[in-house]
């Protein structure tokens, strides 16, 4: 299938790509999808002290638009407050890169990273202050 | 070297500019229908086709008259196991299929349960081949056809032609052979392996599309209901004008398969090898799916973990390949072959299918090798599961929430 422009820039030049330390208690790590199903992604978010996102990162196995997606996702999230980053919704994401119907689900995945990156990291913080 | 290079000769194969030169006077020239009986026209057309005729036959040790031409596998596959299930029905109503066959072949027999046939669709092992004592115990009394592929379009798997036709003779049950991947680029004698029938397909072999054939034995005769009704052509099997041009590429296609095929696979064989180590020789977790010995020359199927299909074909996109994953239907569903033969669904998503043939060089490969390996490593940099694996985690151990 002939890939959009901007999913092509995003897979070749993926922005943000790599890890940070999931151990380290500001960090909230996100893993969603699964081998089988050909898409894993794992987005990071390290939050600052004032509840600001100052870093993003990915790693994913997927398809060009997976990639993308992952990689679009850790542009917007930088600056963001958590509840700004909550807002995103997988219908921005796949306008942004203009996916087809058949790639939905890669948006859809993307989404779902950044819900489960800010609930791990929140845990995490509460985890934090109970002690 | 050409960009894209192709390299999925199980796909279709460019036409030898040797057979498009043999056709090239049967367009406007020498347009006759050669069913005309009556003037020169029909004549030096039907002169043409049973040339081509004999040069088909030629190719898989047959008699010319034992050759239908039909506008291509699908077609021939159709008319084949069709063809045999009406006719036959009176005498048994089970056909037996490996899991692994091509579409044209399963999706026709899928048909037929829906006509009251019963079918069963025969596992194989982890090397691609059918287990022949399991398909001895399959078939019953009421077994019409047994449907196997000579060489499989994905993974190149070659099954055992011979020992099944043993069986099959044995049995007394008729042996069709789907040979698109096989014809021309192994030796295929429908005496020595007892094949009933045998589909065939042009532009597999570097003949036009459009154009097939169906060998069907005389001695013993099979008969067939046609699927295509007309004016009685090819023995009233396959009614319709034949396509000369087609006809006269598909013939000398066969032809030069035939004389040059030991030399070709010999080439392919050191090609395949050579692309082989270029990869494996610099990249782990790379595995190769389907039987290395029994295998079409030109044919190399390989997964590469914890690296997706499709960005895979992305990253080698000067690369014209196939892969085994299908993530651009809506089902996700990774290919039913390799699932077939014990390949987990994560590998069948990371795996790519080479197609090597008459046109491929050794720097295209060297080209490719080099590729595929930089692809690799970039991808798996940016894969979470090779993460995982460099740090020592089982990744079938994790609770996946996916669901596709």
């Amino acid at each position: 299938m002939a890939y959009n422009d901007k999913v092509l820039d995003h897979y070749e030049n993926p922005r943000n790509v790599g890890s940070l330390d999931k151990d380290d208690p500001n960090v909230g790590t996100g893993m969603v999808g699964a081998p089988a199903c050909g898409d894993v992604m794992k987005l990071q978010i390290r939050v600052d002290d004032q509840g600001v996102i100052a870093d993003a990162k990915f790693k994913t196995f997927g398809c060009g638009s997976a990639i993308a997606s992952s990689s679009l996702v850790t542009e917007w999230l930088k600056g963001k407050s958590l509840d700004e980053a909550l807002s995103i919704k997988n219908q921005q994401i796949a306008d942004e890169l203009a996916l087809p119907p058949v790639k939905i689900h890669c948006s859809v995945l993307a989404e779902d990273a950044i819900k489960t990156a800010i609930s791990d990291y929140r845990n995490k913080q509460k985890g934090a202050e109970s002690v | 070297m050409k960009k894209p290079i192709y390299m999925d000769y199980q796909a279709t194969t460019p036409m030898d500019p040797r057979v498009l030169d043999e056709m090239l006077p049967w367009f406007v020239e020498k347009f006759g229908n050669p069913a005309s009986r009556s003037h020169a026209y029909g004549w030096e057309a039907e002169q043409a086709v049973e040339k081509a005729r004999e040069q088909v036959a030629a190719l898989i040790h047959a008699d010319p008259r034992e050759i239908v031409f039909t506008s291509g596998a699908t077609e021939s596959n159709n008319l084949a196991i069709q063809g045999v299930a009406r006719f036959y029905q009176d005498k048994g109503r089970h056909i037996i299929t490996p899991v692994t066959e091509h579409k044209a072949v399963l999706d026709t027999c899928r048909h037929l349960e829906s006509e009251g046939f019963t079918v069963t669709y025969l596992p194989v092992k982890a090397d691609g081949l059918i287990d022949l004592e399991l398909l001895a115990a399959t078939i019953t009394d009421e077994t019409i056809l047994v449907s196997v592929m000579a060489g499989n379009n994905e993974i190149g798997v070659l099954q055992p032609l011979e020992a099944i036709g043993r069986l099959c003779r044995q049995k007394k049950v008729l042996f069709h052979c789907d040979a698109a991947q096989g014809a021309g680029k192994m030796v295929l004698d429908v005496e020595a392996m007892q094949i009933d029938l045998m589909s065939l397909s042009g532009h597999k072999l570097y003949g036009p599309k459009g154009i097939g054939a169906l060998y069907v034995r005389r001695r013993p005769r099979v008969r067939l209901k046609p699927i295509i009704h007309g004016g009685g052509h090819e023995r009233g099997m396959r009614s319709g004008t034949l396509a000369t041009p087609l006809l006269v590429g598909l013939g000398k296609a066969c032809e030069l398969a035939g004389a040059e095929m030991n030399a070709e696979n010999q080439r392919l064989l050191g090609l395949r090898q050579r692309l082989l180590d270029g990869i494996c020789s610099r990249l782990t977790h790379v595995q190769l799916n389907g039987s290395l010995e029994h295998r079409l020359a030109g044919n190399l199927n390989l997964s590469f973990g914890f690296v997706e299909g499709e960005s895979m074909m992305m990253a080698i996109k000067d690369v014209a390949v196939s892969s085994g994953s299908a993530c651009t239907s809506a089902s996700l569903e990774p290919s039913y072959v390799l699932r077939a033969l014990g390949v987990s669904e994560e590998q069948a998503h990371t795996s790519i299918r080479f197609g090597l043939g008459r046109f491929t060089t050794e720097e295209e490969i060297d080209f490719t090798a080099n590729l595929v390996v930089d692809a690799v490593n970039r991808l798996r940099e940016m894969s979470p599961l090779w993460e995982m694996v460099q740090e020592g985690i089982d990744i079938a151990s994790i609770q996946w929430a996916g669901h596709h």
